[in-house]
């Protein structure tokens, strides 16, 4: 079902898209925020620019976007997934505890910020371009995976500050000079590159570009240093 | 009564939107508002206001005075003293409209004022400072009085009320300008008073802000040394003089300005080659106590000019888009492509880097053939 959404308050659209049957396309979004929350079983394709918090507690429901996200997309999401063909705001993957975001451009400040995972529970947030400084702020666990395509540096400053469960993956060069010191990091090797194998298929998959490409670069990975993460970090301990 | 701004504390989201013509070309006030008016859930009705530059080229070259007077006994007291002080060349109810939404409105009068030569000699200060000492005088010293714009060519517009309908309130459809800030406003602080509502306003500079600073105290006690009073219990004030002091008196540029305000870690300038780490060293080892912590987003109004700029961790939201001779900035995107749905490009700014742009060759010469 087809959804006008110019000029429409938020809480009429989400009622709307509840109302609709498993697929809803909205045309004409601007700035609508909770596209989709909490829910599941949905396809929800959108033109135009979702507002702030797009697809926050989602439920397995799967939302693509065509155009760009604002901030806290996908904010504590637990299952489904949502695919950006554009770029995405601050907080992209926010206390995410499940479900997969890509985004195909970049991402804001603080992108996954908090992520955490718990047995089968796992998130995954991939981003094509570069993702802003603070990524992967306190986080938990999941994964985190920056592709850098096209751009100089695959983040900004202070990557993994606070750090203390989960993996980013930066596809570059060389790591960034700044990590904290609670940071181990170290070059990927064949078993990590085959950890997230699914994950850069499905990526070029959806946005259309050469799995070879990607695949023709290092990757580094970055895990907290599990035996004392805390050291020193905010207090002297 | 309700209590004013200064009087009570009230442990704000808000939204900002701004749009300026490097070409120097004159917008009504119509897209503005149509851009606000998008992100209405970010502010909650307590305060909303317009800034607008290039407004009044047949009045140039004198002060534009916006007044709110509680009462007649104000406007009278103030009245006398604008004319003990000033050659009021005209006076004028600011014409507004009557709307169901924007209530217990104060008196809101218009004046064109220039210093009187002989009261300016006599002062042995500067014309802008003359100026400057004049408005704080009148905002600190007569009861139920309060000059919210004070610059040549430009002009606030505020009130209590969601900002499309401050807008309309003011008719801001009826006037035209090569830049326009906006802001819809969710006090946390203070009450939310017509005078408090922002943009606020010093001479030409005048500021949009989102956020919470967390030194404002550090700030206010360092600038009220300088002769600034800080009336409001609001950090925008703060943030406007001391932007108005580093620019105006310590003649600073606005990139400077933001480095000073907006100061990158002293791990991050350790990382800077040796030129540019020097410049920043020496910049927050004098400007130590002008560092604004905790959230903002600002947008910085002048005299041919606006200025956007984050905090240095970037904890408020802010975005920016080029079209031809536009540049656009607004806490949201969608409040940017509701008025420009194809930018030419679209970015977000990081933590502390500003976007200054200014009039072209072109579009000062326009302005000038304007008032000519």
């Amino acid at each position: 079902m087809n959804i006008n959404a110019a000029g429409m308050h938020f809480k009429d659209l989400n009622e709307q898209i509840k109302a609709a049957g498993k697929e809803a396309v909205i045309d004409h979004c601007m700035g609508q925020r909770y596209i989709g929350s909490g829910l599941a079983g949905k396809e929800i394709v959108i033109h135009g620019t979702p507002g702030n918090a797009l697809g926050a507690y989602l439920d397995g429901s799967i939302i693509t976007v065509y155009g760009n996200a604002q901030d806290a997309t996908g904010d504590t999401m637990n299952d489904g997934a949502i695919y950006i063909a554009g770029s995405s705001g601050d907080a992209t993957g926010y206390a995410m505890r499940g479900g997969k975001i890509f985004v195909k451009g970049d991402v804001g400040y603080r992108a996954g910020i908090h992520m955490k995972e718990y047995k089968e529970k796992s998130p995954v947030l991939v981003i094509g371009g570069a993702a802003g400084s603070f990524l992967g702020e306190y986080q938990a666990g999941g994964t985190i995976i920056v592709l850098g395509l096209g751009r100089k540096r695959p983040v900004g400053n202070f990557c993994g500050m606070g750090m203390h469960g989960g993996r980013i993956y930066l596809r570059c060069q060389a790591p960034p000079a700044d990590l904290p010191r609670q940071i181990i990091v170290k070059k990927a090797e064949k078993e990590d590159r085959k950890a997230i194998e699914a994950y850069i298929r499905e990526f070029c998959e959806v946005f259309e570009c050469s799995e070879k490409t990607i695949w023709d670069s290092d990757f580094y990975v970055l895990r907290p240093d599990s035996k004392n993460p805390y050291h020193q970090l905010y207090t002297q301990n | 009564m309700q209590p004013r701004e200064g009087q009570v504390r009230i442990p704000s989201g808000c939204a900002i939107s701004g749009m300026f013509s490097r070409e120097g070309k004159r917008m009504d006030g119509s897209s503005i508002i149509k851009s606000i008016a998008t992100m209405h859930d970010r502010s909650n009705g307590l305060g909303g206001g317009f800034a607008g530059y290039g407004i009044y080229p047949e009045y140039k070259d004198y002060y534009a005075f916006h007044i709110f007077y509680d009462h007649k006994a104000a406007k009278l007291a103030c009245e006398e003293f604008l004319e003990e002080h000033f050659d009021i060349i005209n006076l004028s109810k600011i014409p507004t409209k009557k709307h169901p939404r924007i209530t217990d409105e104060p008196l809101i009068w218009r004046y064109f004022v220039t210093p009187l030569h002989t009261k300016l000699k006599e002062s042995q200060l500067d014309e802008k400072e003359f100026v400057v000492r004049s408005v704080i005088k009148i905002n600190t010293k007569i009861e139920g009085a309060y000059v919210f714009s004070s610059g040549k060519d430009m002009g606030v517009f505020k009130a209590v009320g969601y900002p499309e309908d401050v807008g309309e309130f003011y008719r801001l459809d009826e006037y035209s300008g090569y830049c326009w800030t906006a802001h819809g406003r969710y006090p946390t602080n203070t009450p939310g008073w017509w005078g408090g509502a922002h943009p606020f306003a010093m001479l030409d500079t005048s500021i949009v802000h989102n956020g919470e600073i967390s030194s404002y105290d550090a700030n206010r006690r360092y600038i009220e040394m300088f002769g600034y009073k800080c009336t409001l219990l609001t950090d925008t004030e703060v943030i406007t003089y001391m932007i108005d002091y580093l620019g105006r008196r310590q003649g600073l540029s606005y990139e400077e300005i933001a480095n000073v305000i907006a100061a990158p870690f002293w791990s991050t300038i350790e990382g800077m080659p040796p030129e540019k780490r020097a410049k920043f060293t020496y910049l927050r080892n004098v400007f130590s106590s002008m560092l604004i912590t905790g959230p903002f987003s600002i947008l910085l109004g002048f005299e041919g000019g606006m200025m956007a700029l984050n905090d240095r961790l970037k904890l408020r939201s802010m975005v920016a888009a080029e079209k031809d001779d536009m540049v656009y900035v607004a806490s949201e995107e969608c409040a940017i492509r509701t008025i420009c749905p194809g930018p030419d490009r679209i970015w977000a700014p990081r933590g502390g880097e500003p976007v200054v742009v200014t009039l072209s060759t072109h579009g000062q010469n326009e302005r000038s053939k304007e008032s000519a």
